[in-house]
């Protein structure tokens, strides 16, 4: 692509007229998702209006304007023979045949689609044929239904109506959780017991963290800035503990604090370990793109308050907070 | 910047399997430093890295990345194309080298997300 190229409309907003968010990309998925998972049974209308072959055109204008519909399927015998619409009434008028029979004017090129399948393969059907509407048969091939665009778009929204409505359901039932619940001081405390050396492994913990402050109705720029930090804590309890440690976060309405306890070996100039650039690292977390000696400036930098103790021997602790605006977690200011 | 696009310009070849690739990429930031990563990127970026521990794939999700790319036609270890299919980070690889991904993507008119740090 030359960088001079004028974009297209399309390219500059999307198909909606703005940039694609994560959150559209989503729904189109999912809209793509529903034309397969839909099966044309869910979506048609079984409330069937049919005209038999002998009957007047006139008498076939009066089914469709009394049901507000715009075409009926004909059968004979119980058998589907044709389809009779406002387009061939049309044409039966501009020859001044109102008084024909439906078997003179109905479109006799069957064109139908089978009760199972995806209702993508019916807006395929319409988009090939140029039809509006079609017949649905069952396997024994006898006429089961009728199915539009329109049937299309309401299942559809139908169906993403209860996607939302179970994903609401969900946010729900976490996010108000710090309002549902009455107390004094409500804290909700999560533990994870940290491995040393399992690299591999390395931001389970953190991931889940940053995972239940969104669940729990964080902003994602809080939700971030905890995940950093805490990811950083981490690598450290992995990297330099002698038996790994605890990682603990605990959520209050007003505050998030993030706490690694481990037994050792312990820090011996704290104020040495804060300086950017200081690594005891070996090469091997080096080579892991960890170990440059930014950890602990960095975690600084993501909360509002940090507080490290350590005594050589005995082990160390980090504690970290972020105070939490009151419109996350549905929060109640402490009085 | 939608991803595929990203992926036409940089000669990429997606690995992930399940990752969507219909994303907005809002701008991108290249470094072989996680510490660096976590400290000066900001969030919707891609990003361009010669590393291919899990690792990569832990910070970027923290960092808030859309996408990552590996530089010089670089193959993840498995156990880092598990995660990031587990966490729905895209992972792409590109045979050309970081300064002519970075240089390639920035003409195209992506910004460096690299913040100011001091």
């Amino acid at each position: 692509m030359s960088p001079n190229r004028i974009r297209t409309e399309q390219e500059i907003h999307g198909r909606r007229g703005r940039p694609i968010t994560d959150q559209d990309a989503h729904e189109i998925n999912r809209v793509e998702e529903l034309s397969y998972d839909l099966k044309i049974h869910e979506v048609m209308s079984k409330n069937l209006h049919t005209a038999s072959p002998d009957i007047s055109l006139s008498d076939v204008l009066k089914i469709l304007r009394v049901n507000r519909i715009s075409g009926v399927p004909v059968v004979e015998d119980e058998k589907l023979v044709g389809v009779i619409s406002i387009e061939d009434i049309v044409r039966a008028l501009q020859n001044n045949d109102l008084t024909e029979t439906v078997g003179q004017y109905m479109t006799r090129e069957l064109v139908t689609v089978s009760n199972f399948e995806s209702i993508v393969k019916a807006m395929q059907t319409f988009a090939e044929k140029h039809v509006g509407r079609l017949p649905v048969v069952n396997e024994e091939k006898k006429l089961v239904g009728m199915i539009t665009k329109g049937d299309i778009t309401r299942g559809i929204l139908v169906a993403l109506q209860k996607d939302y409505k179970e994903e609401e359901v969900r946010r729900y039932r976490a996010s108000h959780l710090f309002e549902d619940i009455i107390s004094d001081r409500t804290t909700l405390v999560l533990r994870y017991n940290i491995k040393a050396q399992n690299f591999t492994l390395g931001g389970t913990a953190s991931s889940n963290i940053k995972r239940a402050l969104l669940r729990l109705g964080a902003d994602a720029q809080i939700a971030r800035r905890c995940g950093i930090a805490v990811y950083e804590a981490e690598m450290n309890l992995i990297i330099h503990t002698t038996r790994g440690g605890i990682l603990k976060l605990e959520v209050e309405p007003h505050r998030i604090t993030m706490s690694t306890t481990d037994d050792g070996p312990g820090i011996p100039d704290v104020h040495q370990v804060l300086q950017p650039g200081y690594s005891t690292a070996t090469d091997q977390v080096r080579e892991m793109g960890f170990g440059a000696g930014m950890g602990l400036v960095n975690i600084k930098r993501c909360v509002d308050s940090m507080e490290l103790e350590s005594t050589v021997g005995k082990g160390t602790k980090l504690i970290m907070r972020i105070h939490v605006p009151a419109e996350n977690f549905n929060g109640r200011k402490e009085g | 910047m939608n991803l595929n696009e990203v992926i036409e310009l940089v000669d990429g070849i997606t690995l992930t399997t399940d990752a969507n690739l219909n994303i907005n990429i809002q701008g991108g930031y290249g470094a072989d430093l996680m510490s660096d990563v976590l400290a000066a990127s900001q969030p919707n970026a891609v990003l361009l890295t010669g590393l291919t521990n899990p690792q990569v794939v832990r910070t970027a999700q923290m960092a808030d990345f859309r996408a990552i790319i590996f530089v010089r036609g670089k193959q993840p270890q498995p156990e880092t194309l598990e995660l990031a299919n587990e966490e729905n980070m895209p992972l792409i690889t590109s045979p050309l080298g970081m300064f002519e991904l970075c240089g390639r993507l920035h003409k195209a008119g992506l910004p460096s997300f690299e913040s100011n740090v001091s």
